[in-house]
């Protein structure tokens, strides 16, 4: 059967067909969906992880306990799960164990452009790079067969491109490979220094083995056409320098890049007459292929950032154009930036927020980082995901050096709370700093598009779990100053953030509780939150003065009539969270009866 | 040659919706098929885009500048947005809706009076008022299947069966709303 899948749905049917029995994954773009398929396949145990670190170390445990396992991230998510991929690096596998690190060349919704193949070379394991969504499958059942055989992890590295694009996919039964016995073996699993330095030298081996592997795999080959001019690609590169091209270069195709095929590469060197290294963010191939003394042209022509598409590959070498593009007046294009949604519980927080002096804000990754821009303006550092109170609480310690009196808000989401966050509340409370540590409770993970939480009472596969309470938590750690609030009532914000700011040395937490608008609300929240999203605000425009104080708040559903110079409110976009209501000078917006 | 169709909106719209039937007709039709979108954040209201590519073989599932044999913009500004997409003598429809973004609400910039004309110095665009069509048929949620059958009937793929895929696709009670809208964007090309 044929079918149009993404290549994130098809990694995870290619994992239900390689016979994987245990997923898990943080929810990041633009690696998201590949759990979220995951968890539709009933024989697979699937489940969101607090952090990718902790995401890989129940697969590492799966696969050592005798079921192929999967672990997906993005690209930054790596970083957090480095610590256990190095060592399972020396320890190898049992079962098949395959880590997802999905990159984002051009960062689309990213913070960096790391390449993360470089993590597969600094911890030794094999890995495959997918051009396209079938090959997201042949080259994931492969990579369970390569772990195996040679006793490794597996990196599968995608980018943005593979993830997202659709292309035809032919699918296969399931293998359904029975679960392996677990054997006691220390030497093997413990690292111990004495263990490790046996396991050391058997990674080296193991390289070696697959450095033959390399060099015979057919998922590296060569496409031989016009000699004039060689392309050494992989991933999504080999069709963009296909389109670019087509019959009239040559193509050694890449996609098993960890150990790179030194034979394979001289041959088809020796072959052609000039060679182009096409390649997304780091010159990972060039440089192996320099250190084989081949003469090449890599990131000497091509940009060293964004994606390598068909134009930019053709403009590179030919330094031309390939295509005739229509210059117009870019001035006339609005700006169209993501906002927060209509109804969205973040408003009326930052709007309060963004109106305290003599503050910095320390934020985080989530929905809530577009309060940076206007017309909120309330965010002053984004680093990674739970870095809120850490990078709070460092830059606190160095205010009160000084005698400006300048205070830290630090906020961050409730699955990033859960993610690292609780890690560096831990530290502020330890260490003793006077932040105030704001978590914004909209109980779902947003901006990845509602994936479940240790907060939200559901798992991976939507069944009803244990909810983790974060008032609890927070409470239990210690603290002595915590404040629970509905941040859509202004007043209460504002009380809130002064109370606490008058705490002079001692650090405190806002929990600010309101759903998503977009959430699909569960019994907890419709019992929790009462007539939630149920109403309508109205403007009457006798009573309307044209001041747009409300546009302030940045709400979608406004609109602001220049001729009659009103407000009026979209009908279908308003949920009433009454914010505009509460900033009206003069009470001009009313709930609607 | 493969041929590349750039369906472009504001989040919300229905491009989505849109770009999937396309591209499962095609596919029925026995073409080899690429499709790619951006969506990072899922927040409401921000430009989307999604790339189509179809043909005997595709290589790239991205459309470059200067590529596009048809762009259907779902809002007008969106349409300049995109307009250096537009192959030399591609073909444009825009469906005839502005929606102003943030930075236009707040007053941080004024939505140009003149896009339309901005657009029509650089390529010969059809506008329609697929919105406007859509209310009078019923249901303006129907838009983005109107703008669908302006890229059937002038890509000539009007021979595929979609109404089948529609059935496929489409929740019962709005099907036969849908099948109206799709004729109803043919006619109007």
């Amino acid at each position: 059967m044929s079918k149009l899948m993404t290549g994130n749905e098809a990694l995870a049917r290619g994992a239900y067909e390689a016979g994987v029995r245990f997923a898990a994954a943080y929810p990041g773009t633009p690696s998201t969906e590949i759990l979220e398929n995951l968890a539709t396949y009933d024989e697979i145990c699937a489940e969101w992880a607090p952090n990718e670190k902790v995401a890989l170390e129940t697969v590492i445990g799966a696969c050592f306990a005798g079921a192929r396992s999967i672990a997906s991230m993005k690209h930054v998510g790596v970083n957090v799960a480095a610590d256990p991929l190095f060592t399972w690096g020396y320890t190898g596998v049992n079962a098949g164990g395959v880590i997802i690190s999905a990159d984002e060349p051009g960062m689309f919704s990213s913070q960096n452009e790391q390449d993360n193949r470089n993590y597969a070379k600094s911890a030794k394991i094999a890995m495959f790079e997918p051009a396209d969504s079938q090959e997201c499958i042949d080259m994931l059942k492969e990579a369970y067969e390569v772990s195996e055989k040679f006793d490794t992890p597996v990196m599968m590295r995608l980018t943005t491109r593979v993830c997202h694009s659709k292309s035809i996919v032919n699918l296969s039964e399931r293998n359904d490979v029975p679960l392996k016995e677990w054997d006691k073996n220390p030497r093997k699993y413990v690292t111990l220094p004495a263990n490790a330095r046996v396991l050391r030298v058997k990674v080296e081996e193991r390289l070696d083995a697959l450095k033959e592997y390399t060099e015979t795999t057919p998922f590296n080959r060569a496409e031989y056409n016009d000699t004039k001019i060689g392309f050494i690609t992989s991933g999504a590169c080999y069709y963009f320098a296909k389109e670019a091209y087509g019959v009239k270069a040559s193509y050694l195709k890449l996609g098993f890049t960890n150990p790179l095929p030194a034979n394979l590469i001289k041959e088809f060197c020796s072959k052609v007459d000039i060679v182009y290294i096409v390649e997304e963010n780091d010159p990972y191939i060039e440089e192996f292929v320099r250190a084989l003394d081949i003469e090449c042209h890599g990131k000497d022509i091509f940009p060293k950032w964004g994606e390598m598409t068909p134009d930019v590959i053709y403009a590179s070498i030919e330094k031309t154009n390939s295509n005739e593009i229509i210059d117009f007046d870019k001035s006339k294009v609005i700006g169209r930036a993501p906002t927060f949604c209509a109804g969205c519980p973040h408003r009326g927080f930052f709007y309060k927020l963004g109106k305290k002096k003599n503050i910095m804000i320390s934020g985080d990754i989530g929905c809530y980082t577009l309060a940076a821009g206007g017309p909120y303006n309330a965010m002053d550092t984004t680093i990674c995901m739970g870095a809120a109170f850490s990078i709070g609480h460092g830059a606190q310690r160095v205010f009160n050096m000084g005698d400006t009196g300048k205070r830290v808000v630090s906020v961050l989401g409730d699955s990033t709370f859960f993610h690292t966050g609780i890690n560096s509340l831990t530290n502020t409370l330890y260490n003793g700093s006077n932040t105030i540590n704001v978590i914004l409770d909209n109980r779902i993970t947003g901006m990845t598009g509602h994936q479940q939480n240790p907060g939200s009472g559901f798992n991976a596969k939507l069944e009803p779990t244990e909810m983790i309470d974060i008032e609890t938590v927070v409470r239990a750690l210690g603290f002595k100053h915590v404040f629970v609030i509905d941040p859509n009532i202004l007043e209460e914000v504002e009380e809130t953030l002064n109370k606490c700011l008058a705490i002079e040395n001692e650090p405190s937490v806002i929990i600010t509780r309101w759903p998503c608008v977009l959430k699909k609300l569960s019994d907890a929240d419709l019992n929790e939150f009462e007539n939630i999203f149920q109403e309508k605000s109205i403007v009457d425009e006798d009573k309307c003065i044209g001041c747009k104080v409300c546009l302030k708040t940045g709400c979608p559903a406004l609109i602001f009539n220049k001729e009659t110079k009103k407000t009026k409110i979209n009908r279908s976009q308003c949920v009433g969270c009454s914010v505009c209501r509460q900033v009206c000078p003069v009470k001009a917006i009313s709930k609607e009866d | 040659m493969a041929k590349s169709i750039l369906l472009v909106g504001v989040g919300g719209q229905g491009t989505i919706l849109a770009s999937k039937i396309l591209t499962l007709g095609l596919m029925e039709a026995g073409y080899d098929v690429k499709m790619s979108e951006i969506h990072g954040m899922s927040q409401r209201g921000g430009s989307v885009s999604s790339q189509i590519r179809y043909g005997e073989t595709v290589s790239s599932p991205v459309i470059e500048k200067g590529t596009a044999d048809i762009i259907v913009a779902f809002e007008i500004s969106e349409a300049l947005r995109y307009l250096d997409y537009l192959k030399k003598g591609g073909k444009l429809v825009i469906n005839n809706q502005k929606i102003d973004s943030m930075s236009v609400q707040i007053g941080a910039e004024e939505y140009p009076p003149d896009v339309l004309d901005e657009i029509k110095k650089h390529a010969e665009a059809t506008v329609i008022d697929a919105a406007q069509m859509a209310s009078d048929l019923g249901n303006d949620k129907a838009t983005n299947i109107i703008l669908l059958g302006t890229i059937i009937k002038l890509m000539g793929l009007k021979e595929i069966d979609w109404n089948a895929i529609l059935e496929g696709n489409i929740k019962p009670q709005f099907l036969e709303l849908n099948k109206k809208a799709l004729k109803e964007g043919m006619d109007a090309v």
